[in-house]
């Protein structure tokens, strides 16, 4: 009996480990299996309100997607994770995405720190990863990879845009209030080179410890430097605080005040007071749907499903992230990742605000960059706290060239 | 470059940031000094009486009645943390209360996430303390000429309260010598807990004095810990002047180097901290042997 027993485990076992086998699972994947997207961002931490305006935006995409059928029948799927706005985090998520999870590809990531992480997983591993938040250095050659794809703006782009929008118009003598991490330096490089060939002058470059909520100790110095711009380059929390404080001080009667990102998200929080006036750069404004007609699909599609609310520029990203790789997906006609990445080069799409393509030597997104200015009076709902005051058109011209990315050409 | 008009400014402005220090480590300084208990939590009722006030605002609409209730909310909590909380580690050392309020710091953190997101609550400065005032110098905001103003009422209450009634006086006699007061039949207990209650009402209210001028995020309590600390060693552990010294002393100090040397600015109070404990290691205003 026990004889009998024991060779009945045994067949047991191993046919359950037959059935296990990776042979099956591929043969299972190629046969109708969910196309997986895995999606890591920090859903707990200082960003958690952006990160779950990206899931729902996200999950918009997906859905459209699979209404139109999918790619012959197989559907997509978003498999969402907490990277916790955590480096180490970020790398343990992405290997558990593509280990685990078995996803085909990545989109996601909410910090400079943790997309590079999260990127230097998925180009070990040959996996897609496109990023949705903003870095300089992702799209340089030591950290960039032919699997990597970047779909937001950057800190060069943004502040040359915004810059080379209120420089003219406001005064050419800048002082910069920074927060002294990379995003920072990172902002007044952009403003400082967009800012030299129209004249502007920095007076002084301000730096201020990452998360300081008292900036009393910077801004009597700042007042008797009587500058026309005061560039505030920080951001979420930092920027709600800078914010507040210089209003206090009056530094808006002679100074105008700009952000090189206005986060739809910090103006909810600071209020319509201590923003009134302030101007800044942004990759998605809810308004565009004024002028562009995809814009306005976009926004109708998320008021239908989320009860009325209105995307903020960070969940949008997360949709156009994902709407991208299950484009390159369905133009490829497969999920094979070398093909999808030349669908996606070959791109050319307006999936939300506009004419956007992916240039050929970084995979960065050439898109416009809205600049919009904050107000307190004729909102018309809570939601409409900007106004559109310039859109800058798309132009590679205004991204570092791909020579000083250190691309070869 | 020396620029008098700027130096006054800036004088001023490390004045206001001194008194925001003032009120953060009056309550860290009394609870220390009378029960000898080392509050980690401080932050955590400074950042609970900032939500309490916001929300008491949205609710009445106005600033003033939030000053009322939040010192009375939060110092209830405070009550009830000592009663329930601290009150069964008398007597066993120093470590076991500051383990407990730094896990109780956690807790309310998270409670307030729980309840309020982790966004921030967006408070507008109030009407009435709004814009900037020429005070000679240069444009000053009115809202911090108004705390100035505001916490030198608090510290003269304060101290009418302990030198002045029949119980300042208790617990004045029981930061000396608890034995003594214990044997001339007096209730040390209920003083203490009446003065962590106190300790902790003045945190909170602390924290929505400060809160137009800071995001309030359940993480606002964190830095306030580090800077009330300094001060309470500064000044002395337990000692009202020395916290009032000390903090008008850090203030200025911060607000100075932020003008001259900006880089160190972060650095520079912790410059000061070692400095006096060099010098003087029971700090400014401190009683030899306290810890011992």
């Amino acid at each position: 009996m026990n004889e009998t027993n024991n060779t009945r485990r045994k067949l047991v076992l191993g046919a359950a480990a037959a059935a296990t086998s990776p042979f099956w699972l591929n043969v299972a994947r190629a046969q109708g299996a969910p196309i997986k997207i895995g999606f890591p961002v920090p859903l707990t931490g200082p960003f958690t309100v952006e990160a779950q305006d990206q899931v729902r935006a996200a999950e918009i995409a997906v859905k459209e997607f699979n209404e139109a059928g999918g790619l012959n029948g197989r559907m997509a799927e978003l498999v969402v994770r907490d990277d916790k706005l955590n480096p180490g985090e970020a790398a343990t998520r992405a290997l558990e995405l593509i280990e685990k999870d078995q996803v085909n590809f990545i989109v996601g990531s909410l910090s400079s720190a943790t997309q590079l992480s999260t990127n230097n997983i998925t180009k070990a591993r040959k996996i897609l990863f496109n990023s949705i938040s903003q870095s300089d250095t992702i799209n340089e050659v030591k950290d960039w990879s032919p699997y990597t794809f970047h779909e937001a703006l950057n800190p060069h782009l943004t502040g040359g845009a915004v810059g080379r929008y209120a420089f003219p118009k406001f005064g050419k003598r800048i002082v910069y209030l920074t927060a002294d991490y990379a995003y920072g330096h990172e902002m007044v490089r952009g403003f400082q080179t967009a800012g030299k060939l129209l004249g502007a002058e920095t007076l002084a470059d301000i730096r201020h410890p990452l998360g300081a909520s008292d900036y009393s100790a910077f801004l009597p110095r700042i007042q008797s430097l009587k500058p026309d711009i005061l560039v505030l380059c920080n951001f979420g929390r930092d920027l709600v605080n800078s914010a507040k404080q210089a209003t206090d001080f009056g530094l808006k009667a002679n100074t105008k005040i700009i952000a090189p990102i206005l986060l739809y998200t910090a103006r909810q929080v600071g209020g319509p007071e201590a923003f009134e006036g302030i101007l800044g750069g942004t990759s998605y404004y809810w308004r565009l749907e004024d002028t562009v007609p995809s814009a306005k699909a976009f926004n109708d599609r998320f008021r239908k499903a989320h009860g009325g609310s209105v995307p903020s520029d960070y969940g949008a990203l997360g949709y156009a992230g994902v709407r991208t790789v299950l484009a390159g997906v369905k133009n490829a006609g497969t999920t094979d990742t070398e093909k999808v990445i030349a669908a996606m080069r070959a791109l050319k799409y307006d999936f939300y605000k506009g004419a956007q393509y992916y240039r050929a030597c970084d995979h960065q997104s050439v898109q416009s960059v809205l600049i919009v200015e904050s107000k307190s009076k004729d909102m018309k709902d809570k939601n409409d706290v900007f106004n559109i005051v310039s859109v800058e058109a798309p132009n590679e011209k205004n991204l570092r060239s791909c020579s000083e990315l250190g691309h070869q050409a | 470059m020396f620029d008098l008009k700027l130096l006054i400014l800036q004088m001023v402005t490390g004045v206001a940031l001194g008194s925001v220090f003032v009120l953060l480590s009056i309550g860290l300084s009394l609870i220390f000094g009378m029960l000898t208990v080392v509050n980690f939590a401080h932050g955590a009722y400074f950042m609970v009486g900032a939500y309490v006030g916001v929300y008491a605002l949205n609710v009445t609409g106005n600033f003033w009645v939030s000053l009322v209730v939040v010192p009375l909310v939060v110092g209830v909590l405070g009550l009830l943390t000592e009663r329930f909380l601290v009150r069964p580690l008398y007597g066993r050392g120093i470590d076991y209360p500051l383990l407990l309020t730094f896990g109780l710091s956690y807790v309310m953190m998270d409670l307030t996430r729980m309840i309020f997101g982790s966004d921030g609550q967006p408070i507008g400065t109030p009407p009435g303390l709004r814009g900037a005032v020429d005070i000679g110098v240069g444009n000053f905001p009115l809202y911090r000429l108004f705390l100035i103003v505001a916490t030198a009422i608090i510290v003269a209450a304060l101290w009418l309260f302990i030198e002045k009634t029949r119980f300042g006086l208790i617990i004045r006699a029981g930061a000396r010598d608890p034995e003594i007061v214990r044997v001339l039949g007096i209730d040390v207990s209920k003083a203490w807990l009446l003065v962590f209650g106190l300790g902790t009402a003045i945190a909170g209210l602390s924290g929505i004095l400060a809160a137009p001028i800071r995001a309030v995020t359940p993480e606002m309590g964190i830095p306030v810990l580090v800077e009330s600390f300094v001060v309470t060693v500064v000044g002395g552990m337990g000692s009202l002047p020395g916290a009032i010294v000390a903090g008008l002393l850090v203030g200025i100090v911060y607000s100075l180097s932020s003008l001259y040397v900006p880089d160190f600015a972060d650095t520079s109070i912790f410059v000061l901290m070692a400095l006096v404990l060099l010098v003087r290691p029971q700090g400014l205003f401190g009683r030899a042997g306290l810890m011992s």
